[in-house]
């Protein structure tokens, strides 16, 4: 259903500036930070003085069509927030205690350099690790920085345990297929919907693990779903509680956290007994079909409703109806990383879309490169790295996947342990842009506080004053927002331009610190001319051999240059560098059964484990912790830690942290609808609000993440009370499978009680156990498959 | 200006995602202060019918504080809750319009607020 609202397309000129009344429209794209990881089209307002003061989605763009969701609505109450870092400071007092002197670029460059140097002369730069945010507009950057400027090669997501934010999926999707995959919109195609010839509405679409219109993750825009549901596509929808989604779903499948491997498995032994499968598919352009067929056997819907705690007759009309509608699709999200087989769970659900031939076609699973073939992410500059420093990166030894270069980044959990025990080397200075670890990024928040005691110098860049550069860094760097800086964006289609329109005192973007430490610290690599966020842009696309500059892109390609997109590229010889038909995996076809992972010693094909504490794999512990606890409930109002200053819109309708919770199983624990509650495992505790939920199992609950409150003091033990409602106080670290991707981070376990005045005495927070005690944090690592360290002993048969 | 009655808000809530985007479009566009609105998602749900399905809609309600933006509609421009709106499911528009529409739309979970 349409309604044609008509844009008053006169009013947005196809120009990159235009004057309206007093204020001047710039048209560019928007990244985070703050924001997402999305790149919506917008139009930024700036007055006489250059200051945001107001912004519109652009009805222009293919991509976001006009739209914009509340965060870029109220993006000038986050852009001019007094709050904001203004200035480079260097710490006065001790670590934690919040006093900060005031320093010029130049002095803060000056120490820099000099640390650089020191520990480059000492240790070796493999002993200077850079760490990044998520998605955040510095991939380029952080990578090409720590390759050129630091001559180190460890850079990572930072202190995200087992890497589980895409990379699980990501490597997956390159071992299997040799390339990645994504739900079909029609979005790399400026013709959108029917206005595209060759692209099919889905019949079906399967939302795994991800609440779309909440999060629009990975560059995928979830009102686009809508967008389907209106012309006609029905929904499969595998999450833990009712979302709105859900709620428009023909299948919910209301799934235990942390089994979505067996889901899959138990949909695909539907599938494959009642040969469901597209065979000339398989016949062609697959390998280990057989294998595959043998081991779903032992995934029998019987079996895995009992696992999955779901309906043995929705798994399996909803696999019957994934399999029979055409096209059919699947987008998945976070949760397919979040369990100990991270990899392992993306690898089945792959397998639904190669058995039944929804790859690459139209509506289907499409493979997709990163825009015009340009390297923006974290291989930026890695022709400038010393090759050997590769091959050291943290976590190569234990893991096939890192070393052979599945995704060019080292091991957040084997940097957590070299930073605590100084092996296999040590780690001397992080580099971190845009991560807020304690806040949301890290597991076990109270380990990685302390641990931080043992790098001799942190350096964070950064918007606001966060507790982690409160309570550990050194040196602080203010960056500049979206809105000022000058950058080109590449996540998949299209190429995108995001266009300077203002200055906030003396932030600066992330690639002038880059240039600017380059021509200091490693001048040889930097060539002259490369001043400034645009020339570096120029530099980059002359490097790329492309035939179009940052100002071709803005001026004539209104900022977002979209590549020619086809379909079944492997009929066509367009996945292989040979030409040949086929897939880019050492057999050619879409491999079911891995001949990598095969001779890297793992299993070949999909599986399930238990999450490593559970009702089942840990019974005795299930008995003081009853309830699963899952994490990361995505909220309208924030992007992860962001947007949480007090003045905001974001908190004035969203003031607390939520968890939810069945009214039987919080009456049971004495707690009120809105009450603030405990949730407290054998690794830590923390307290967030009841909001009674009747569509979640009374054995799970749903909690938020990303909680500090910037409003309480910054010195420790205050700060910002950043620990108290912190579900990764409960989450360990260094719990990693055999692929070192993925870790159980939504599929904890917890109990609940009432918050009560006897326990919400100050010494009874968690801010204060953590810093100003030696409360949580368990400080051990745990590398096998056999169930964990935090097992009760006596519990295992 | 037009009288009351004579314009409105058509919005196919089967589709609203409840995102917020309309509120804080209005809020901004209008410089409104904490508390005030000029349009307010209400929420029903998420709970299951005794037939097992399940409820779950929001339905945004324009307040006494929405003018159908006045002034941008002089300038030329929508509404910005109808130009934000990321499920698309809003319409402005003469009333006689906009009953047209949803009867042409023939559908359920349709609502017209006059102002
Ligand atoms: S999804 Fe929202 S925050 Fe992200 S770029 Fe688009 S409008 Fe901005
Ligand atoms: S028409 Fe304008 S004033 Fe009325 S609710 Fe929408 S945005 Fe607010
Ligand atoms: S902007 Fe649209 S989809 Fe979002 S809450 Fe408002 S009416 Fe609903």
């Amino acid at each position: 259903m349409e309604y044609n609202n008509e844009y008053n397309m006169d009013l947005y000129p196809e120009k990159l500036h235009w004057q309206e009344g007093d204020l001047t429209a710039t048209r560019t794209t928007m990244w985070s930070g703050p924001g997402c990881h999305e790149g919506c089209q917008i139009i930024f307002y700036t007055d006489k003085d250059g200051k945001l003061v107001k912004t519109e989605g652009d009805p222009n763009s293919p991509f976001s069509q006009g739209r914009l969701c509340m965060r870029c609505l109220e993006l000038p109450e986050i852009v001019n927030n007094p709050a904001r870092l203004k200035y480079p400071m260097k710490r006065a007092g001790k670590r934690g205690e919040d006093k900060w002197e005031r320093i010029t670029w130049d002095e803060a460059y000056d120490i820099i350099e000099e640390k650089v140097r020191k520990f480059q002369k000492e240790s070796g730069p493999e002993s200077i690790v850079s760490m990044i945010g998520t998605g955040r507009n510095v991939s380029q950057v952080i990578a090409h920085n720590e390759y050129a400027n630091f001559g180190g090669a460890d850079l990572t997501l930072c202190f995200l345990s087992g890497d589980s934010c895409m990379l699980p999926r990501t490597a997956l999707c390159y071992v299997i297929m040799g390339n990645q995959w994504v739900a079909d919109m029609s979005q790399f195609r400026d013709k959108r919907f029917e206005e595209d010839p060759e692209w099919e509405l889905p019949e079906c679409i399967m939302i795994w693990g991800t609440n779309p219109v909440i999060n629009n993750s990975d560059a995928f825009l979830g009102h686009w779903i809508v967008e389907c549901m209106k012309r006609g596509s029905q929904l499969i929808t595998v999450d833990p509680q009712l979302t709105w989604i859900a709620s428009r779903s023909k299948y919910w499948i209301q799934i235990r956290p942390g089994t979505d491997a067996a889901l899959a498995l138990g949909m695909l032994n539907v599938i494959i007994n009642e040969d469901l499968v597209d065979h000339d598919f398989i016949d062609k352009w697959t390998y280990g079909y057989e294998a595959l067929s043998e081991r779903v056997q032992d995934y029998p819907p019987e079996k895995v409703a009992e696992i999955c705690w779901c309906d043995k007759d929705i798994i399996i009309e909803a696999a019957r109806f994934y399999a029979k509608a055409h096209p059919s699709t699947i987008q998945w999200g976070l949760a397919v990383d979040m369990s100990k087989i991270g990899t392992q769970t993306a690898h089945a659900i792959a397998c639904l879309a190669g058995v039944t031939g929804n790859i690459d076609n139209p509506g289907g699973n499409i493979l997709i490169d990163q825009a015009s073939g340009l390297e923006f992410g974290y291989n930026s500059g890695i022709e400038y790295v010393d090759p050997e420093k590769i091959a050291i990166r943290f976590g190569n030894d234990r893991y096939p996947l890192k070393k052979y270069g599945f995704t060019a980044s080292s091991q957040s959990d084997a940097i957590l342990e070299a930073i605590e025990t100084g092996e296999p080397r040590p780690v001397r200075m992080l580099w971190i842009q845009s991560s807020n670890p304690i806040t949301n990024m890290g597991q076990d928040a109270p380990r990685i506080y302390r641990a931080m005691e043992k790098v001799d110098f942190i350096c964070v860049v950064d918007l606001f004053k966060t507790p982690y550069i409160v309570a550990c860094a050194d040196l602080v760097l203010p960056c500049a927002m979206s809105n000022e800086r000058d950058c080109i964006r590449v996540w998949f289609d299209p190429l995108r331009t995001l266009t300077k329109c203002s200055t906030y005192y003396e932030a600066k973007e992330d690639e002038q610190i880059m240039i600017d430490l380059g021509h200091r610290l490693a001048p040889d690599k930097w060539p002259e001319w490369v001043k400034t966020s645009r020339d570096y842009m120029n530099w980059r696309l002359q490097g790329a051999n492309l035939p179009y500059s940052m100002e071709d892109l803005e001026e004539k390609y209104h900022g977002m240059l979209y590549n020619d997109f086809r379909y079944k590229k492997y009929e066509k010889g367009l996945l292989r560098p040979d030409g040949q038909m086929g897939f880019m995996t050492p057999t050619g076809r879409y491999e079911f059964y891995s001949t990598l992972f095969d001779s890297w010693g793992m299993d070949p094909l999909p599986y399930y484990l238990e999450p490593p504490t559970s009702p089942y794999n840990t019974p005795e512990l299930a008995k003081e912790y009853p309830l699963v606890l899952t994490t990361g409930k995505r909220s309208f109002e924030f992007f992860h830690s962001e947007w949480r200053q007090p003045d905001t819109t974001s908190r004035e309708l969203h003031p607390y942290p939520y968890f939810d919770i069945h009214p039987d199983t919080a009456k049971k624990y004495g707690i009120e609808n809105g009450q603030w509650a405990w949730i407290e495992n054998q690794m830590g505790k923390m307290r967030q609000i009841a909001r009674y939920c009747d569509v979640i199992d009374p054995r799970v609950i749903s909690t938020e993440h990303g909680w500090w409150f910037p409003e309480k003091e910054a010195a420790e033990p205050s700060l910002f009370g950043v620990f108290d409602c912190n579900p990764n106080n409960l989450i360990p670290m260094c719990e990693n499978g055999e692929s070192g991707y993925g870790a159980p981070i939504k599929c904890g376990l917890a109990k609940v009680y009432p918050c009560t005045p006897e326990n919400m005495t100050p010494e009874n927070q968690p801010t204060y156990q953590v810093t100003a005690g030696s409360g949580y944090s368990h400080g051990e690592s745990h590398k096998t498959d056999t169930p964990s360290f935090y097992d009760i002993p006596d519990s295992q048969e | 200006m037009a009288k009351p009655g004579e314009y409105g808000l058509f919005i196919d809530y089967e589709f609203c995602s409840g995102c917020h985007a309309c509120e804080v479009a209005c809020k901004k566009e209008h410089d409104m202060p904490k508390g005030d609105f000029g349009i307010k998602i209400l929420q029903d749900g998420p709970r299951k019918n005794s037939n097992g399905t399940y409820e779950y809609n929001y339905i945004p309600v324009p307040t006494s504080l929405c003018d159908l933006c006045a002034a941008r509609v002089a300038a030329g421009k929508l509404p910005t809750c109808v130009h934000h709106c990321q499920a698309k499911v809003m319409v402005y528009g003469p009333i006689e319009e906009l009953a047209e529409k949803a009867k042409k739309a023939g559908k359920k979970s349709i609502a017209i607020f006059t102002r």
